[in-house]
């Protein structure tokens, strides 16, 4: 315990809890990712489209052994806490770094650094502002917007992405969590002090092509239902989905 | 040449402070920044004003104690060059040229473009000592060194001390400065017995200082007068990582099986 309070109380503590959160969060969005490309791949023989049955399976995941959305609502604590945390830390620290520089220049020249470092902070307040925005719209169903009816994921998102403003709204926020990810998936190796000179050219492609991945595999999504290019939903039983 | 200075007036540190203009038409190219600096003073001692105070000591890029911001890069334009060490030729005739002290709130500016940098003084103090022994002097080399490891160490201590990283780094962190002087010992066997209290400990007085935190923007290796590497950040934070998680409290105490 000891040693918890003296990491959290130093800064590079602060940095190593937003870098394992972000990893947790990144690790996170590429199980999301891969989770959404099953709206292109179909439906079952019954009709039940795959994006359905996976988001069934999350809820039955770790059955017989685990009670039923057991393992569903230990990751979403688990990712919950990880936001939470997060900003915390981030905000702490920002809140230090304005009162260690509390004048600027009158004339600045950046050398270094990359936009997408300098508006870590903007990027992550759009981001937080749409996670609420996203549960309430896709999980709960508490938005306006489009039918919803729960477990029927095909049918809610074609739905809502029918409305363009929507569709664009969800992939520019992609674009703009593609910056955070830009810069914090490499920065993490590095405040973890995994990087060194030998990696750092892998490490910063790793980041890229990460990040590429993510903001594309997201984006396909909302474009392609925008667009017209999906298939309308089929109604089909319920519980076909319960086997 | 002809060139026209902004340069930051302060009495002191109490005193509000701002931007003057000075107009200079006899600069030589071959002047060092700091002459043409000189040349300036010469002139407002002669028209009775007060002349700009800047530090500088060494002017051959080995003290570190020049400290300016030259329109906003700290030691001016020239990569992995001092203050000192910068000609006028590497500006242009006429150009506009702002000078501004080193900003950072654990740098409180002294007067004019002289700021505080003591905590830095404070920061090598609490890295402490080596443990060597006072008998008679062992013989060169006794200690084998992978010369990879020395040269990096050598890197490390390359630091000059004079604070750019601190000044170039927009959160106003010194862990560019702090980390090479970590490293340099850290990294020699000689360094190693005290190697985890030490990072501790600086890593605190560096806290303790008010410096900002780090957040990978890569600024300070960029305006480093000796180019020191963003690497040994990486190398302090796993140090630091290790002292605080894992290097033993209670080395010592007994065990019971269960
Ligand atoms: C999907 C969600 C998110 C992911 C995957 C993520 C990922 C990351 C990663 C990997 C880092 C780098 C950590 C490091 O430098 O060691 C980071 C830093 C940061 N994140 Fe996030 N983040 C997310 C959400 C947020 C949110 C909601 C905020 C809200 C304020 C935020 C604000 C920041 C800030 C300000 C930093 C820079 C911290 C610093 O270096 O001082 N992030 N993020
Ligand atoms: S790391 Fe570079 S910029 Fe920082 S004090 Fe040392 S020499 Fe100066
Ligand atoms: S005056 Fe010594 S380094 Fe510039």
């Amino acid at each position: 315990m000891n040693r918890i309070t003296t990491l959290y109380s130093s800064t590079i503590g602060k940095k190593f809890i937003a870098a394992v959160t972000g990893l947790i969060l990144f690790g996170f969005l590429v199980g999301h990712v891969a989770g959404n490309l099953k709206v292109f791949t179909g439906s079952t023989e019954a009709g039940v489209p795959h994006v359905d049955e996976y988001g069934h399976f999350l809820r039955i995941v770790g059955e017989p052994f685990l009670p039923k959305m057991a393992a569903l609502w230990i990751a979403r604590i688990v990712l919950l806490a990880s936001v939470a945390l997060h900003i915390v830390v981030v905000v702490q620290l920002a809140f230090r770094n304005l009162e260690a520089r509390p004048v600027g220049y009158v004339r600045s020249k950046k050398s270094a650094s990359t936009l997408a470092a300098l508006w870590m902070m903007f990027s992550g307040s759009l981001i937080a502002f749409f996670i609420v925005f996203h549960l309430l719209h896709f999980t709960l169903g508490a938005l306006p917007i489009g039918e919803f009816q729960h477990g029927a994921i095909y049918k809610n998102i074609y739905s809502s992405f029918q409305n363009p403003l929507i569709s664009l709204f969800y992939v520019v926020v992609m674009g703009v969590l593609g910056f955070h990810l830009y810069h914090g998936v490499w920065s993490l190796f590095q405040t973890l002090g995994i990087d060194n000179p030998d990696r750092n050219k892998s490490l910063r492609m790793f980041a890229i092509i990460a990040t590429i991945g993510i903001v594309v595999g997201f984006s396909l999504v909302p474009l392609s239902f925008m667009t017209g290019m999906m298939p309308e939903p089929i109604a089909y039983d319920p519980a076909l989905l319960s086997h | 040449m002809k060139i026209r200075l902004h340069v930051w007036r302060q009495e002191s540190t109490d005193k509000k402070g701002k931007m003057e203009s000075y107009d200079l038409d006899n600069v030589l190219p071959d002047m060092s920044f700091l002459e043409m600096m000189d040349v300036l003073n010469e002139k407002l001692t002669v028209e009775g004003k007060s002349p700009v105070a800047f530090d500088h000591d060494c002017r051959e890029g080995v003290c570190g104690m020049c400290s300016m911001v030259i329109n906003g890069q700290a030691h001016g334009p020239k990569a992995t060059t001092t203050t000192c060490q910068l000609y006028m030729r590497h500006f242009k005739d006429g150009a506009e040229i702002y000078v501004e002290p080193f900003r950072s709130g654990a740098f409180p500016v002294l007067q004019d473009l002289m700021v505080d940098r003591s905590a830095f003084d404070r920061i090598i103090q609490a890295g402490g000592y080596i443990s060597n022994h006072s008998g008679p002097k062992p013989d060169p080399n006794s200690i084998p060194i992978e010369p990879g490891v020395q040269e990096t160490s050598l890197d490390a201590a390359s630091c000059i001390g004079c604070g750019a990283c601190v000044a170039a780094c927009p959160n106003g962190s010194a862990s560019l400065f702090t980390s090479a002087k970590i490293s340099h010992l850290g990294m020699l066997p000689q360094g190693q017995p005290e190697r985890y209290e030490r990072v501790g400990a600086m890593v605190d007085q560096m806290e303790g200082e008010g410096f900002g935190s780090c957040r990978n923007y890569a600024e300070c290796e960029a305006q480093c007068p000796k180019g020191i590497s963003i690497a040994f950040i990486g190398r302090m934070n796993a140090d630091y990582l290790k002292a605080t998680l894992v290097e033993p409290v209670d080395g010592r105490g007994k065990m019971h099986a269960q």
